[in-house]
């Protein structure tokens, strides 16, 4: 069958029946109720969940062979709860789990790849799985069924209708007390909002905290509550902080980046949208973080003040915090250490749950009153479908993150990308993985040119105030025009029949399959 | 209405670099000069002539006014750099260092030879000079009417200040004279003045008093060495309401003169010569480039 | 034209293709490329080195190219660049009249 996007799919891969995108959003069943698999039990023995050491956490929680696990990635390229929760597990000679973190960044030591090959873990599910599992998954890595790709809004949705059920949910913090309050907030390996564990601590069957930075009870702030926590470890270390911090934002001086990013800037204070109490997400591109300072500079220069900035924070959005040019940061996740060690010193910056961020099924979610959201892109097509996940080769680049989410919840998404990227051209006629239908794209900016998307909600609107601000738009198709002029037209990727992935949309519906790339 | 080709801003890039080249085709310079002389180290001459031919023939930026600033007159490369860039066939060949009237003359028949070689339309490529020493500047006036192609001169500070053994400063007071000296011999000879650059890349704000300096001066442009300079100085080129509305009175007189078949055109009592109308078209180019609709400003 | 000595042009920047070429006597072309667009720019690329050495006349020769996303006619001007170092000659500006 083929879904609205145009994406060819089957009716079912392996025991996973296929809901095809079908464009509008998928109405929801009112009645069910939300899943949880959280039981009252008492934890605490002797005033302590304390456990010596993590296999005894685990043991204790019962896990088994092909049970789920799950983790959040807030310590990004610097974590090392995965790799110590693995190595345990392996030991312990459990076998055949499915594992389910919120996102799979580049962590090399352990690999995870081995942990699949030595049969710990057979299916995996997350936003992304960049790095070196993602190429060996395109490669065509033996799992027990294709990884599922779901965007930041879609994991609370698919935790709570049950259908990824999670038996043991392990949740790094950088301080924590032994009944299991816990932050990321604090500590020397802070890595500032939680926002994605708050769903794994409130519907798993067990939960353990690990930390590296046992305080005395009760732990501040309590990100976590003991409530919903059974078990706490202490390990060594939780991570490098190094790099957890990493990517602290930098101003980019790459010419090429700034002028698309000032276009971006330029687009935004071009809207009606653009008044006292606007409402932003720029997000950690480096076109993203040059596109915050813009953007701060706009705001100030007409005397308004942004009402809110929404999901991952960067110093800069901090900067433009302090400065007043933005009241309230709502923050589902700390995108470096400034951004980290903000929540607990600004009472307007507040840490979120990813849910409340994201999720289209709650009752209502923040980026539902999002006027502008800024997205990257590794190509966009003429039908503005946006490719986030797969390189020009079909190796696996990025996660979905939130962008879906974002696109469909904002109402302007910009998208921000190069027009080529050496000899790849980023503007395409087909994007190879379509993550973000179209439809929900209103911009495009390039540095050679800005194009609106005709079939977006916004577009008169937008129209007619980027006509007024005097900012020239190209069509997409004369995007197309110029990026093949650069590079010529590129060989299409050549895949086996193999599903190595399943692209969900925040609705849960597939949007798009990833085949296993053909090597000679 | 026929627009005038800008020249607010040029921006440098080097033939020795093809990722600046393809990345400067989008900024949004006026013009764009690739360079065949000091940002090539002499090991790389013959490559990087090969790679501002093939881009400048083959693959020429969209809506750029494109120029190919060719090795020193007397240098070893000169002879092979005019082939391949007459070849290439920009809007204009940018002589470095010229100081003499003969030089131009030179050049410009070498032009031409190349051209009628290659069988192309004799004559469209346009020269501008840059004048970068004492004896440049003393010439100037006969410099800018060497030849017919002559359409710019374009001051290098740099050099103009050691040939002068003076010391280059921010605020510029030393080569006051010499921006006020060039400005006059190309407003006498009619070709258009190209002022130096600000170097300091990284100070946005001197670069914005150094253009105010630019343009209250009188100047059509500037020479950029970085992308980030560019929107800056563009900017200073934006007409005001009072320079647009007085450039549409005078096109007006001139078509009414053109349908009245009169020889000679008068607004407010003053003659319009072809300069005047010329400066006409260029401020309206400049208020489109800036986004303004010049429509509106009638009303 | 015959290849008179070993010749290397271009850079490992972004953007940019080093070309070596290097006598490879009555053994004909040999062209060895490594490139991050491989998959879907490999055969165009060898398509234009191997128009530059027929324009130069060339049928004997070793070609080693490590390309990071050059575009097509930055490849064609190395390629020349390295063609005329290689044959120690220069470059037929006439032969662009034709």
């Amino acid at each position: 069958m083929i879904n609205a996007v145009g994406r060819e799919l089957p009716e079912k891969i392996g025991d996973y029946i296929v809901k095809p995108y079908a464009g509008a959003k998928e109405t929801i069943d009112a009645e069910k109720t939300v899943a949880s698999r959280r039981k009252p039990s008492k934890r605490a023995v002797n005033g302590t969940k304390l456990m010596p050491d993590l296999k005894e956490a685990i043991k204790k929680t019962g896990l088994r062979d092909g049970m789920t696990i799950s983790f959040h990635h807030c310590f990004r390229e610097g974590d090392y709860i995965i790799g110590l929760v693995l190595s345990a597990i392996k030991e312990l000679g459990i076998k055949g789990l499915r594992f389910a973190p919120s996102a799979v960044v580049n962590i090399k030591n352990p690999s995870i790849v081995d942990f699949v090959k030595d049969g710990t873990i057979n299916r995996i599910q997350a936003s992304g799985i960049r790095g070196e599992l993602g190429d060996a998954v395109v490669e065509g890595l033996e799992l027990a069924e294709p990884v599922i790709l779901r965007p930041h809004g879609a994991r609370p949705h698919t935790i709570e209708t049950g259908d990824l059920s999670i038996d043991v949910a392990f949740i790094g913090a950088s301080a924590a007390d032994d009944f299991g309050n816990c932050t990321g907030q604090v500590g020397p390996n802070a890595c500032g909002s939680l926002g994605y564990s708050f769903i794994d601590a409130t519907c798993a069957e067990n939960v353990v905290v690990i930390t590296d930075n046992l305080v005395p009870y009760p732990c501040v702030p309590i990100s976590i509550s003991q409530m919903y926590v059974d078990y706490v470890v202490k390990v060594d270390q939780i991570g490098d902080s190094a790099k957890i911090g990493a990517g602290a934002a930098r101003r980019t001086k790459n010419p090429r980046d700034l002028l698309i990013a000032q276009r971006a800037a330029d687009v935004m204070a071009a809207s009606r949208l653009f008044k006292d109490g606007y409402s932003f997400q720029t997000g950690a591109g480096a076109i993203s973080i040059a596109c915050t300072d813009f953007l701060a500079e706009h705001t100030e220069k007409a005397g308004i003040v942004a009402s809110y900035a929404l999901g991952g924070m960067t110093a800069n959005i901090v900067e433009m915090h302090k400065k007043g040019l933005v009241n309230t940061l709502l923050c589902s996740q700390s995108f470096d250490a400034v951004a980290a060690r903000a929540i607990v010193e600004n009472p307007n910056i507040i840490e979120i749950d990813n849910s409340m961020y994201a999720n289209m099924f709650n009752k209502s979610c923040a980026l539902d009153k999002l006027n502008f959201g800024v997205l990257g892109a590794l190509e966009i097509d003429v039908d503005f479908n946006i490719n986030i996940l797969t390189g020009s080769n079909g190796e696996m680049m990025s996660g979905i993150g939130g962008g879906p989410d974002v696109a469909d919840g904002a109402d302007i998404s910009i998208v921000t990308l190069p027009i080529v990227r050496g000899r790849i051209p980023s503007v395409v006629d087909r994007v190879f993985t379509c993550c973000t239908p179209g439809s929900s794209v209103a911009v495009v900016v390039t540095e050679a040119g800005i194009a609106l998307n005709p079939k977006h909600k916004s577009y008169e609107m937008l129209k007619e105030d980027l006509q007024k601000a005097g900012i020239k738009t190209v069509s997409i198709e004369e995007l197309l025009k110029i990026a093949y002029s650069l590079t010529g037209v590129p060989k299409p990727i050549e895949t086996t029949d193999k599903i190595t992935c399943i692209v969900e949309y925040r609705d849960g519906t597939v949007i798009d399959v990833i085949r296993e790339i053909k090597r000679d | 209405m026929q627009t005038a080709k800008l020249k607010r801003t040029s921006l440098y890039v080097s033939g020795a670099s093809p990722i600046n080249m393809i990345q400067a085709a989008f900024y949004n310079e006026d013009c764009l000069v690739y360079d065949l002389e000091d940002s090539v180290p002499n090991s790389e001459k013959d490559d990087a002539r090969l790679v501002v031919y093939n881009t400048v023939r083959y693959h020429r930026p969209a809506n750029k006014y494109v120029i190919i600033r060719v090795n020193g007159i007397y240098s070893e490369y000169i002879d092979e750099d005019l082939e391949a860039a007459v070849r290439a066939n920009p809007d204009a060949i940018r002589i470095p260092k010229v100081e003499y009237k003969e030089e131009v003359i030179r050049i410009c028949q070498r032009i031409t030879e190349i051209e009628k070689a290659a069988g192309m339309q004799v004559g469209k490529i346009e020269v501008w000079c840059n004048i970068e020493s004492y004896l440049g500047l003393i010439n100037a006036y006969e410099i800018a009417t060497a030849d017919e192609r002559v359409v710019a001169l374009a001051l290098g500070a740099e050099d103009f200040t050691a040939s002068m053994k003076s010391h280059r400063t921010k605020e510029g007071l030393e080569i006051f004279y010499a921006r006020n000296a060039l400005l006059t011999a190309c407003r006498h000879a009619g070709v258009e003045a190209i002022d130096a650059v600000f170097s300091d890349i990284n100070d946005l704000e001197g670069l914005k008093e150094d253009t105010a300096l630019t343009r209250n001066l009188g100047f059509d442009g500037k020479t950029c060495v970085h992308p980030r300079q560019i929107d800056v100085v563009n900017s200073f080129f934006t007409p005001s309401k009072k320079e647009i509305k007085y450039a549409l009175r005078v096109l007006q007189a001139v078509e009414e003169g053109k349908k009245q078949k009169k020889g000679a055109v008068t607004l407010d009592g003053s003659m319009i010569d072809k300069p005047m109308e010329l400066r006409a078209r260029t401020t309206l180019a400049q208020a489109e480039a800036a986004g303004i609709n010049v429509e509106e400003e009638l009303l | 034209m015959e290849i008179k000595q070993a010749a290397m042009v271009g850079t490992l920047e972004s953007s940019d293709i080093q070309i070596s070429i290097s006598p490879n006597p009555s053994k004909g072309i040999s062209i060895e490329l490594q490139s991050v667009v491989k998959a879907q720019f490999g055969d165009a690329i060898v398509a234009t080195m191997t128009e530059v050495l027929e324009s130069f006349g060339i049928k004997d020769a070793i070609v080693n190219a490590v390309d990071r996303g050059a575009l097509e006619w930055i490849i064609r001007a190395r390629m020349q660049s390295a063609c005329c170092k290689a044959t120690g000659t220069r470059f037929d500006w006439k032969g662009e009249d034709k």
